[in-house]
């Protein structure tokens, strides 16, 4: 298997605090990775050491390396801006700008100095469809943002990071604000997206895991604990501790 | 029988309480329509074509405001356009860019403080510093400055106050895609921002229009029509209230009651305009 993303004797600190212990892991290209675990238990904090979105945190210190197609992300030659183009991100509260939602597709392309309309609506349809939400929409692109449902909201920042047509896809418990039928839409979302994008989520419903992830890790205090493909670490964990995780015993 | 629930008493401190509460808002909605009410009344008299549209002159025979008009338009628009750039750029730094801290909290009290202070005292500063040491003398410019330095602190608090509203995922939204720190500041905090500054103009210009003790020893009480656009910002020039308090000064009330109606219905005109403006920029959004 292929690793898009190789963390190697990750460490970080908030002051004093030591929130990731010697994180050692390969991120497959082109499957979905769940992170699961305790509250608290690091699992936020590593996914945004992998587009460095750390680093708008003060007192973080960070050591180890972390290549993402054998490139030191924290290089010294490293501009985030190229960075965070190749590994986007969504996060828990769906965060649409507060403008249309034309404009909302269309701001990671403008970022990166794409001004010529038809181009920006080719980019535009193409991620509104890629994250499903295109039909739903397709009358009122000129429409504030603001005015969709919270489940439109977050398919809608996905297609936002979509259109920068990144590498790598960062969910930061994606599902966790909407309702069920939303969650099962983003789930279906997520599984079509990883014919084309690698995809890390952070999600504290295990069964959400089960049912989407190719590989999961289990963080506990800072600890990457084990992570083996889901059926594996699922039905036969090799330590203790995730056991009894997964079993319900604790968490 | 005790437990009944239609015992309802009548509590006296309540309705003292109540009838306190009445009275106080009838006294503050009282006062103000009394004042509006008296000075439309006294100052509506003097209101003429004239008196708006002329110059006083002994040499014509007229009394009017117009080059306080001019002079206080001249104050607001310069101003302004020193007054809001430096304070929407400070207070983007304050929220947006500076480690929060002792340095800011220092800043902050700083502002806090200086926007508490009597105009006077800016006045006196106005006139020692730009007056004499920077050779400005009397003159418009010199009573922009001075405004400037008084406005400030209500441009900085009121924009940061708007900054600080923008939800911090806007930001972090914003910076995940890749935006650098400026890119997300043009394009989302600060138009999201836009109506609170609106305010912080508007009420600049509020207290600029208010403003006399500050403009008398600054800007002076020079009531002619500007001879050429630039070269008038080195003239003395007396805003309306300046030209008010020198009306009172010589006991000419009528001529101050006009000038105060005039006032009374710039202030008017503006609150509404900030009504309407916020109004239709939360729409929009």
């Amino acid at each position: 298997m292929e690793a898009k993303i190789e963390v190697r004797n990750l460490n970080l600190y908030y002051g004093a605090n030591h929130a990731l212990k010697n994180v050692i892991m390969d991120i497959p290209a082109k499957e979905i990775t769940a992170f699961i675990g305790p509250s608290g238990c690091g699992k936020s904090t590593f996914l945004k050491t992998l587009n460095r979105m750390n680093d708008l945190v003060d007192g973080v210190r960070i050591e180890g390396k972390i290549t993402l197609d054998g490139e030191d992300i924290y290089g010294s030659g490293v501009d985030t801006t190229l960075l965070r183009k190749r590994v986007g991100m969504v996060f828990q509260q769906p965060n649409p700008f507060p403008m249309s939602i034309y404009d909302n597709v269309a701001y990671g392309p403008r970022i990166h100095g794409l001004k010529n309309r038809a181009r920006l609506n080719e980019i535009v349809e193409a991620s509104l469809k890629g994250a499903a939400i295109f039909d739903e929409v397709k009358d009122r692109l000129n429409k504030s943002a603001l005015g969709l449902s919270g489940g439109q909201q977050q398919r809608l920042c996905i297609a936002r990071a979509l259109a920068v047509k990144p590498d790598v896809l960062l969910m930061d418990e994606p599902t966790s604000a909407l309702d069920p039928i939303s969650t099962l839409k983003i789930e279906e979302l997520m599984s079509e997206l990883k014919e084309k994008y690698t995809v890390a989520i952070v999600t504290h419903n295990m069964q959400q895991a089960a049912r989407i992830a190719d590989n999961t890790a289990f963080f506990l205090v800072g600890e990457m604990i084990e992570m083996d493909r889901t059926d594996v670490l699922f039905s036969r964990p090799s330590d203790k501790r995730t056991e009894d995780y997964i079993t319900g015993r604790f968490g | 029988m005790n437990n009944s629930i239609c015992h309802k008493s009548v509590r006296i401190s309540d309705i003292i309480l109540n009838a306190l509460i009445y009275l106080s808002a009838l006294l503050s909605v009282g006062i103000l329509v009394g004042i509006i009410g008296y000075v439309t009344f006294r100052g509506i008299g003097s209101i003429s074509w004239q008196f708006l549209s002329t110059v006083t002159s002994e040499m014509n025979n007229t009394f009017g405001i117009l080059g306080n008009i001019v002079n206080t338009l001249y104050i607001i628009v310069i101003t302004l356009l020193i007054a809001t750039p430096i304070g929407i750029g400070a207070a983007i730094y304050l929220t947006e860019y500076a480690k929060p801290g002792k340095i800011v909290r220092l800043i902050e009290f700083t502002t806090e403080t200086l926007s508490g202070i009597p105009s006077i005292i800016y006045g006196l500063f106005g006139m020692v510093f730009f007056g004499k040491t920077l050779l400005l003398g009397t003159s418009i410019l010199c009573g922009c400055l001075t405004l400037t330095i008084m406005v400030l602190p209500l441009i900085v608090r009121t924009t940061q106050e708007a900054l600080k509203t923008v939800p911090m995922n806007y930001r972090t939204g914003a910076m995940g895609m890749g935006a650098t720190k400026w890119y997300m500041i043009r394009t989302i905090i600060l138009p999201s921002a836009l109506p609170g500054i609106v305010t912080a103009v508007i009420l600049s210009i509020g207290r600029i229009v208010g403003e006399s003790a500050a403009l008398l020893f600054t800007a002076g009480s020079g009531y002619y029509l500007p001879k050429a656009l630039l070269s008038h910002i080195f003239k003395s020039g007396g805003t309306l209230t300046i030209q008010m308090y020198l009306s009172m000064e010589r006991g000419e009330f009528d001529s101050a009651f006009g000038i105060a109606f005039v006032l009374v219905v710039i202030v008017l005109i503006i609150n509404a305009l900030t009504k309407i403006i916020t109004n239709k920029m939360k729409k929009g959004n």
